[in-house]
């Protein structure tokens, strides 16, 4: 079925492309080493937060914290916020979202596009300021609602009950998914969804070793972990670095022709990683990651440059 | 035999190490470096270790995967491994 009654209910169904010529040759007689990636740019405004964003509205309106024409605060560099942008422009609220100042131009753009308003926020510390200042904001507006994704339960709930069974529905054989860290919401939800099917499979985290002044914190008291994260969930969790990240994205462009944002490269890093395990070893496997949105709001940073140098772009790519 | 391995030290611990972005240290665990880094830069361990455990906010990799999913303090290390140490952030993209 691919007729909705509006974009809002196109969320999801996004398919699982596999990766032929990226997957690793298996030894002579080797069982197939797979790679899956679950096309998340495939969604209303072109990434996985628009599950996230529609969860955590539809979950507030349900208790009654989010009445028409609200105003709704959340700290967001980007996806979140545009996801949310367009869920409240459909349905009447105003969206204040607080961005570091540092982030690409295109995502000003697009949430101006949708009618939010931007606080934005110093770009040392990252998103890490921006949650600290939209924390301030919210004690100041106790009439503004404030979803905070890295701490609402139905960004994990979003993951538990699409994400997750989504791939389980196209990939029963799963043995391992590997997605973005972040608010952690994916793994959490659709780690659990598939480890309650599948108690063997393996769940894994990359984040991308960021740029230096994401980790410009004005003390270790000030770092932050997402009161969603349960490292129960994780079975590994791997950090890599811009380099790594970068070469990736541009392989999966000219090998697979797939044009993916730059955080999906650090994720696509760590499941190259684990599928050359699996072929050393020679064992089978069907590895699903998640590729979070399209390249489109990173065309400035000079990324999909081929001969871009990126130790010249590194300050920008996580920004 | 210790095994020699490279460290990066982030932004927030530099004052520890004269500003040096990666300094080396011995050790065949992940233990016995934090402690070879305490001793040549007095105080950096107590930043990184509460009670004998990693502190909360304080994530170390070896070879770009979490400790704490791997042997945590007792991490084996051979010759060559690269260790990150990197504060717990909200990172980039949300």
């Amino acid at each position: 079925m691919t007729r909705y009654e509006s974009l809002e209910d196109s969320l999801g169904h996004t398919p699982l492309i596999g990766l032929p010529k990226l997957s690793p040759k298996s030894k002579p007689g080797a069982p197939a080493v797979r790679l899956w990636a679950k096309l998340e740019d495939r969604n209303p405004t072109g990434s996985i937060k628009d599950r996230t964003a529609l969860a955590m509205i539809e979950a507030a309106e349900k208790s009654g914290q989010l009445k028409a024409g609200a105003t709704i605060l959340e700290p967001t560099s980007g996806n979140t916020g545009i996801s949310l942008a367009m869920v409240a422009k459909v349905r009447g609220y105003k969206l204040v979202c607080v961005m570091p100042e540092n982030t690409s131009i295109e995502r000003t753009q697009l949430l101006k596009m949708w009618g939010a308003e931007i606080i934005y926020s110093q770009p040392a510390g990252g998103s890490n300021e921006a949650v600290r200042l939209a924390k301030e904001i919210a004690a100041e507006h106790p009439d503004w609602v404030f979803l905070y994704q890295y701490g609402n339960p139905a960004n994990t709930l979003a993951h538990y009950n699409t994400t997750g069974p989504e791939i389980f529905a196209d990939l029963p054989e799963i043995t391992h998914f590997v997605a973005g860290l972040g608010t952690t919401g994916t793994l959490m939800g659709a780690g659990k969804y598939l480890r309650e099917k599948k108690p063997d499979v393996q769940i894994i985290a990359a984040e991308p070793r960021y740029g230096e002044v994401v980790y410009g914190l004005r003390n270790l008291e000030a770092g932050f972990v997402p009161e969603l994260y349960d490292a129960s969930v994780l079975t590994r969790r791997f950090a890599v670095g811009a380099e790594d990240s970068v070469r990736r994205v541009r392989e999966l462009l000219n090998i697979e022709g797939i044009f993916a944002g730059i955080s999906t490269g650090a994720i696509l890093h760590a499941a190259l990683g684990i599928a050359k395990e699996c072929v050393d070893a020679g064992k089978g496997a069907d590895i699903a990651f998640i590729l979070c949105d399209a390249g489109w709001k990173y065309l400035s940073t000079g990324v999909y440059d081929q001969d871009g140098d990126v130790e010249a772009i590194e300050g920008q790519l996580w920004a | 035999m210790s095994s020699s391995v490279e460290v990066r030290i982030p932004t927030i611990l530099r004052p520890y190490t004269k500003n040096e972005k990666a300094v080396s240290a011995q050790g065949v665990t992940l233990s016995e470096v934090i402690s070879s880094l305490d001793s040549n830069y007095a105080g950096l361990g107590e930043r990184l270790l509460e009670n004998g455990e990693l502190r909360r906010f304080i994530n170390i990799y070896v070879n770009d995967e979490d400790v704490r999913f791997m042997g945590g303090l007792s991490t084996p290390l051979k010759d060559g491994d690269s260790v990150t140490i990197l504060p717990a952030v909200a990172g980039g993209c949300k």
